[in-house]
């Protein structure tokens, strides 16, 4: 294989003929637009206090998570971050479960013993978000090793941020992806920050993850991850060509994070024009000028974000009355047989 | 019966698996020729290499990959070659795999084994000689083995593999050569079974792995001294037989705990905790600890050997606990 270039993005103006039925276009624009409000609905309540621990909102990368999951079959896995609760919805985890973990409620997705940053719906397909940064990329490869043993043709998607670049796990993880032919696609969601510092201030190249695919022989290729169409294009072929035997890929998607690191970091050392700049580029608003030029009146693309922000909040409501989990669970589930026991 | 060397009795316990469950398959580095101790010789040959596949030097890639092929069905065994390059891939073992059920709550099944050459005595220096079993007790979340015969080598590595959460396999690479009996036909041995390799009422002594045997050969010494000794062969650090602990010290009033690592927070300290928490009324002296010493395994034999339990040093220590107790003086006589 050689290290190609290949950069796509799409023309808000122009749909494609793959994704140009609206009836696509406005599933993953409700999706994006109910994700946008999950995650900013969390924000509000973690401010008021009612969630417990950090949380990292994926706002502003929500293309991603859809455009991504959209090319997924209900047998294929995905793993992600910490910044996963987009994922997870992405996949069709239960928003009330997800927002039940969040808040510490009875009924937590993982039933109160992985938070923000380990939601998991594993009945979705959905391996997990892992907070260790890097850490789940050798796990994707082993996902992607099982379908090959088992003789399917099921395909791992593994979203990571650009910071994961600079650790070990993710030039093992890759390496052994490209040595072994897996069936995964890597993911990196370049939101232009690692943390709090810029991710250009701690690599040498211009692209965290492109740059460094030629080094396991992939190629390099880098879509605009704000465009959920090219996403969906971009990371459709890729899961193609996995499925079919060609192995892995490593795509580097363009995005931004239009809030801090957790929601304790009102990310103030982002550059205000920056900030305003990406903010003309809200993967939303393109996928909303996507639909507006295909013919969707503006006030039916207008209220999928009433409907959708009532949704929400009707959610919240009910989640917030629920009640606490029994503290005698958190002996649970450690074993295989339930227990937590270590001795007799 | 048959007569199988440690070595031997791993790719016994491998081939006895991965014939009964094709869901069983190994990974690690330089498998397929069968290692570095040869201890997964053969297996290429009869199961192909579709389940017995070589890995990069990569123990982050191995160890994870285990993983997740472990939460998408399979039952892998994966190959650290050394368990001092346990450092390496630690994240992944005590933040991904120790927690993933737990913190799913429950969601993830995580079968998989761990395996690889522990411990020190044959000169091959502090970075390939730990005894690291004791760096996982204290992680929720890991069942620890350590087998010191070649039939329990058989016998607890085919259940890690059939068990259902994730387990280390600590194996003593001074044992491999060793041979002795095993039984035939399919052989499992239950985790968390401690085994009573000798009986007497004076004293217990417990070991683990290498120190089992250590303590077999005290045991054998101390008889010439006319002491009987119970010698307790943990087999398994979690699940803990910690019953079968407090039975034996409850009959003999001596305890002798005799680890391979170096003491301070070994699981000696955690066995003497125990003890005396639960069976301080029936101790009629001191626990004794003998443990390796507290600096990094040199290679020089007398330097290794200087820093390391050894049967004398246990023969002192349980000498020393028969006799008249020394008004102010409790110090463990074996703890170096």
């Amino acid at each position: 294989m050689g290290a190609e270039e290949c950069t796509v993005t799409t023309d808000a103006s122009t749909s494609r003929p793959a994704d140009s039925g609206t009836g696509t276009a406005l599933r993953l624009y409700e999706r994006m637009v109910f994700i946008r409000h999950f995650l900013t609905k969390v924000d509000v309540l973690y401010r008021q206090g009612r969630v417990r621990g950090p949380a990292h909102l994926g706002i502003g990368q929500e293309a991603i998570a859809v455009g991504g999951a959209s090319v997924l079959g209900e047998h294929d896995q995905s793993i992600g971050t910490y910044r996963g609760h987009a994922h997870a919805l992405a996949r069709g985890a239960s928003a009330e479960a997800v927002l039940r973990e969040l808040t510490g409620r009875d009924g937590g997705i993982c039933a109160g013993k992985g938070g923000s940053m380990h939601i998991t719906s594993a009945e979705h397909g959905y391996y997990g978000s892992y907070a260790i940064v890097g850490a789940h990329l050798p796990i994707a490869c082993g996902l992607a090793w099982a379908n090959v043993l088992h003789g399917n043709d099921r395909v791992t998607m593994c979203f990571f941020g650009d910071g994961a670049v600079n650790i070990g796990a993710f030039h093992e993880a890759v390496n052994l992806a490209a040595v072994w032919q897996l069936p995964v696609v890597f993911v990196c969601e370049n939101n232009q920050y690692m943390e709090y510092t810029p991710i250009a201030e701690v690599i040498p190249v211009a692209r965290p993850a492109a740059d460094r695919a030629a080094g396991y022989g992939l190629d390099a290729v880098v879509v605009d991850g704000n465009d959920v169409l090219a996403v969906r294009e971009v990371l459709g072929e890729a899961v193609a060509r996995a499925r079919d035997g060609g192995g892995p890929a490593l795509i580097e998607a363009s995005t931004y994070r239009m809030c801090g690191h957790s929601c304790a970091d009102p990310g103030a050392y982002r550059p205000a024009e920056e900030v305003a700049d990406w903010a003309t580029r809200d993967p939303l608003l393109r996928q909303a000028g996507v639909l507006a030029a295909s013919g969707v009146a503006e006030a039916d693309i207008a209220g999928v974000s009433a409907r959708v922000a009532a949704e929400v909040d009707e959610l919240a409501a009910r989640v917030l009355a629920a009640p606490a989990p029994n503290p005698a669970t958190a002996w649970t589930d450690m074993w295989s047989d339930g227990t937590s026991t270590w001795r007799n | 019966m048959a007569q199988l060397t440690y070595r031997q009795a791993v790719a016994a316990a491998l081939a006895q698996e991965m014939e009964r469950d094709p869901r069983v398959v190994l990974l690690g580095e330089d498998i397929s020729s069968g290692g570095v101790f040869k201890t997964t010789l053969g297996l290429r040959e009869r199961f192909g290499e579709r389940r017995v596949r070589d890995t990069p030097i990569s123990e982050q890639a191995i160890v994870g990959a285990a993983m997740g092929a472990a939460m998408a069905g399979l039952r892998p065994v994966a190959e650290i070659m050394f368990s001092d390059f346990y450092a390496t891939c630690w994240d992944q073992v005590v933040n991904e795999i120790a927690k993933a059920r737990y913190m799913t709550g429950g969601q993830l099944s995580l079968p998989l084994v761990i395996r690889g050459a522990n411990g020190g005595g044959l000169g091959f220096g502090s970075q390939h000689s730990q005894a690291a079993e004791n760096w996982a007790m204290c992680v929720p979340g890991l069942k620890i083995v350590a087998p010191a015969h070649p039939a329990d080598m058989l016998g607890l590595l085919a259940a890690a593999i059939r068990d259902d959460d994730p387990v280390l396999v600590f194996e003593h690479k001074a044992l491999y050569g060793g041979k002795a009996d095993c039984p035939d036909g399919e052989h499992v041995v239950p985790l968390g079974q401690a085994a009573l390799r000798r009986t007497g009422n004076d004293m217990t002594l417990v070991g683990l792995g290498l120190t089992a045997g250590t303590c077999e050969r005290a045991a054998d010494t101390l008889a010439g001294h006319g002491v009987a000794a119970d010698v307790l062969d943990l087999r398994t650090l979690v699940p803990l037989d910690a019953a079968a602990v407090l039975a034996s010290v409850r009959r003999t009033g001596r305890i002798v705990i005799v680890e391979e690592n170096p003491g301070q927070l070994g699981w000696g300290a955690s066995i003497a905790a125990l003890v005396a928490e639960e069976a301080f009324h029936h101790l009629v002296s001191p626990v004794a600890r003998v443990s390796g010493g507290n600096v990094p395994l040199p290679v020089a034999a007398p330097l290794e050997a200087e820093v390391s339990v050894s049967p004398e040093r246990v023969v002192a220590a349980a000498l020393g606990l028969l006799r008249p107790a020394t008004a102010g003086s409790i110090s463990a006589p074996g703890l170096i």
